[in-house]
């Protein structure tokens, strides 16, 4: 599983890596990015869908 | 203030100055939400109020038939000498595509998480400062004593401004946002002193550059090139009008709730660790801002005849109390985990000081149940609203409890 971040949708709410900074960081305008390749196993794929779950943009798609 | 015939029915005539509405909005929408959804008055020179999450979203992501170079409703739509298009007076948020993404571009760097996120010790001695004043006092009032304060304080410092002059700064945003009634004439010699006041500060620092947002808007590069002087004034003007009053509003709702829901400030002081949620709550059910856009040309939408220049209320708060939106959305859950709030806007105008305003939010709570763990209200029928599109309780007479 695989989490990605669609830059054209993402607007800088910053939701995603206040509530998961170990899959999420952000670029210098403040948008999302995903850490690394986006990798998700058991223990974090719940904290990715949290933070989908928060996103005001709906910019966070997890690909199974 | 002009006289204004009293509101008959909201969802053909509404009125976002009307006493009931300023009073208290929320079952004013959830009807308009159920029985229309999108509210029209001929006031204001016509004007459109959708209700629901997902036409509010729909509008705030339409940038081909909605402008946002005018964002406060008031009778004067386009006067003459409005500032123009593309920038809009106080851009981005007046400021259309494609100037809007070079605008917002100079602004974001300056306000990214990092940024902001090193600012927090001071807000913490701002907040504590503040605080140390009311020491040993039963009654006091937590909106004019200190959730008033933060913001400004806060903005002061980081345009760079004398700290002495930050009760200048309440009045100028008074005059934007709350004034909106009076007659132009008279409405425009009152932002002089305003225009004068930059005029001195952008002065001083060309003289002398520091390490503050007004230093970076003056030397700023855009393709090799400064930033227009209208476009660093008007930067400014927006960074003082949408980062006091707004996130203050936010400090005071809070307050005003804890003060008056005695279970959710006792789960605060015993559970910090739901701050980060509870915050969230807070900007979903109190999102003080509501921002207005033009309509480009006529338009049909969703079945109204929209026409060119009508206004559009863009009405955040009401989205955030969709039920079809939020489960339960007319309650408030202080740890409600999933909150896709809009309380920043949605869209390409999302609050550019959205990191700012959330970190004043959290520290100026903790700071103020850190010394006050048992508060309620000493007076609720003292509480006023603020008028206008920023929401938020402007008196807040509360007695602390030991």
């Amino acid at each position: 599983m695989k989490v990605v971040i669609d830059r054209e949708l993402c607007q800088g709410h910053g939701r995603c890596f206040s509530i998961a900074p170990s899959i999420f960081d952000f670029d210098e305008l403040g948008n999302g990015v995903v850490i690394g390749d986006g990798s998700l196993d058991e223990n974090t794929v719940e904290m990715a869908r949290l933070a989908q779950a928060n996103c005001p943009e709906h910019a966070i798609f997890i690909e199974e | 203030m002009t006289f204004k015939a009293p509101v008959q029915d909201f969802a053909t005539d509404w009125d976002h100055t009307d006493p009931r509405w300023v009073a208290n909005p929320y079952p004013i929408w959830d009807d308009l939400r159920e029985r229309c959804p999108v509210a029209h008055t001929e006031r204001y020179g016509g004007g459109w109020f959708p209700t629901t999450h997902e036409m509010v979203s729909e509008i705030a992501n339409d940038v081909e038939h909605f402008s946002s170079r005018l964002v406060v409703v008031n009778h004067n739509k386009f006067p003459e000498g409005a500032p123009p298009a593309p920038m809009g007076g106080a851009p981005p948020i007046t400021s259309d595509p494609p100037f809007h993404q070079i605008a917002r571009r100079v602004m974001l760097p300056a306000l990214s998480p990092g940024v902001v996120n090193a600012l927090e010790p001071q807000i913490r001695d701002l907040c504590a400062k503040h605080l140390d004043a009311l020491k040993g006092q039963e009654y006091f009032d937590a909106g004019s004593q200190y959730a008033q304060f933060i913001s400004p304080g806060v903005i002061t410092r980081m345009l760079g401004f004398p700290e002495e002059d930050e009760d200048l700064f309440r009045e100028f945003v008074h005059l934007v946002l709350d004034l909106i009634d009076l007659p132009t004439e008279q409405r425009v010699p009152l932002f002089e002193p305003l225009v004068q006041y930059f005029t001195k500060q952008i002065e001083d620092h060309l003289e002398n550059p520091r390490d503050d947002f007004t230093s970076y808007l003056l030397n700023v590069q855009v393709g090799g090139k400064r930033l227009a002087p209208e476009h660093v004034r008007g930067t400014m003007v927006l960074t003082l009008v949408a980062g006091i009053d707004t996130t203050w509003s936010a400090i005071g709702s809070s307050l005003w709730h804890l003060a008056s829901h005695p279970r959710d400030l006792e789960r605060l002081v015993n559970e910090p660790e739901i701050m980060g949620l509870a915050v969230e709550e807070f900007l979903r059910f109190y999102a003080p801002v509501t921002m207005a856009r033009t309509l480009k040309d006529d338009f049909e939408f969703h079945g109204c005849a929209m026409k060119k220049d009508d206004w559009v209320l863009l009405g955040f708060p009401a989205a955030n109390r969709d039920p079809a939106a939020f489960e339960d959305a007319g309650q408030f859950i202080i740890d409600r985990a999933h909150n896709r709030h809009a309380a920043f806007g949605l869209g390409i105008h999302r609050c550019a000081g959205s990191n700012l305003a959330r970190l004043e939010l959290r520290v100026a709570i903790e700071e103020f149940i850190k010394r006050f763990a048992r508060f309620e209200l000493a007076d609720p029928q003292a509480v006023t609203w603020a008028q206008g599109q920023v929401r938020g309780p402007r008196n807040i007479p509360i007695r602390v409890g030991s």
